[in-house]
């Protein structure tokens, strides 16, 4: 992307750590990320276990640089929040896009594509990817 | 005709019954699921009747898109956006009419129990709310009671079934055998429906 705009990514977990640990890892493996903006959005707002439309939705302007917001999800309660958020129309940037990927490999997947400046398309197709990845 | 006022009943209904039964839904809860239903509905409709105290919308629609969206925003677990979507949904169908009719409730329940099922991917017989929420709109033409004892039963129907969404799909089996929770307080929800409902034939009388 010519602008230099980066994909904003976000991690949305049950788990404030899971989502943290996620974030740190997925830049790690990117070279430091490589000026992409990636947010945690992590457990309930009182630190408990759960999904939190707060923090999603602060992740998201967190990270929002004008290229679009490709949200990854772990469980259950993660993916029906987002997709609640995204039917609400305003609560979320314009641009954003709840990808259907695996989370960890999905991560990194999304922080190493949108660190080459790819467009959101390209970032959500790179993390739905990891799916193919077989373990056996 | 139904107003805002009714409306507000429904919600204030649904939370006094949801804050007098949570320890039975987080009990149902336990065997098959997290053991948080209970806590996290009387969390998401306690910040409901406060929000509607506070900002008291003046049409049914209104009344119910600012009781889901609330919902969605404080639960933590899957019941927020699934009720949340329910209401939200159900009060957007109403659109802006200062009053409905009891067939016009019908059709933007049923609008909204369609929402619930796709953002869910539930179908009758997944052990899920759905199961008390469809017969609950099927019955509801001919009475608010019979809303109620559909819903009812629905709710005691799902214990044979073997979950197939959300964390109790993964005992398999194990699931069979216990109550779904989440088709317990979809049946609250509809009975403090016909709760306001009576309430509103008393003082008309």
């Amino acid at each position: 992307m010519s602008d230099g705009k980066r994909v904003g990514i976000v991690l949305v977990s049950h788990s404030a750590a899971v989502a943290a640990s996620v974030a740190e890892l997925a830049r790690g493996l990117a070279g430091a990320g490589a000026g992409v903006p990636v947010a945690p959005a992590g457990g309930t707002e009182d630190g408990g276990l759960g999904t939190s439309a707060e923090l999603i939705s602060a992740a998201a302007a967190s990270v929002d640089r004008g290229a679009g917001v490709a949200v990854l999800t772990d469980l259950g309660s993660a993916v029906l929040t987002v997709k609640a958020l995204l039917a609400e129309g305003d609560e979320l940037p314009a641009d954003t896009r709840l990808v259907d990927a695996p989370f960890v490999e999905g991560a990194v997947a999304a922080v190493v594509t949108a660190s080459t400046g790819a467009d959101l398309a390209a970032v959500a197709a790179a993390a739905s990817e990891a799916y193919t990845y077989r373990k056996e | 005709m139904l107003d805002a006022d009714f409306f507000r009943r429904w919600m204030t209904a649904t939370a006094a019954s949801v804050e007098r039964e949570a320890e039975r839904l987080t009990a149902l809860d336990s065997p098959i699921g997290d053991a948080d239903h209970g806590s996290n509905l009387r969390r998401g409709f306690t910040a409901v009747v406060a929000v509607l105290e506070k900002d008291a919308p003046d049409t049914p629609g209104a009344v119910l898109v600012l009781a889901g969206r609330q919902l969605i925003s404080t639960v933590g677990g899957a019941s927020g956006p699934l009720y949340g979507t329910l209401l939200r949904r159900t009060g957007k169908a109403l659109g802006e009419a200062a009053e409905v009719s009891e067939a016009q409730l019908t059709d933007a329940l049923r609008a909204g129990v369609d929402a619930v099922m796709a953002l869910g991917g539930a179908a009758p017989g997944d052990k899920t709310m759905i199961d008390a929420l469809v017969p609950a709109v099927d019955a509801l033409p001919e009475s608010f009671a019979a809303a109620r004892a559909a819903a009812e039963e629905g709710a005691l129907a799902t214990m044979p079934l073997q979950a197939r969404k959300g964390r109790a799909s993964y005992l398999g089996e194990r699931s069979i055998g216990h109550q779904d929770p989440g088709a317990t307080s979809a049946a609250l929800l509809i009975t403090a429906l016909a709760g306001a409902a009576e309430a509103g034939e008393a003082a008309d009388v």
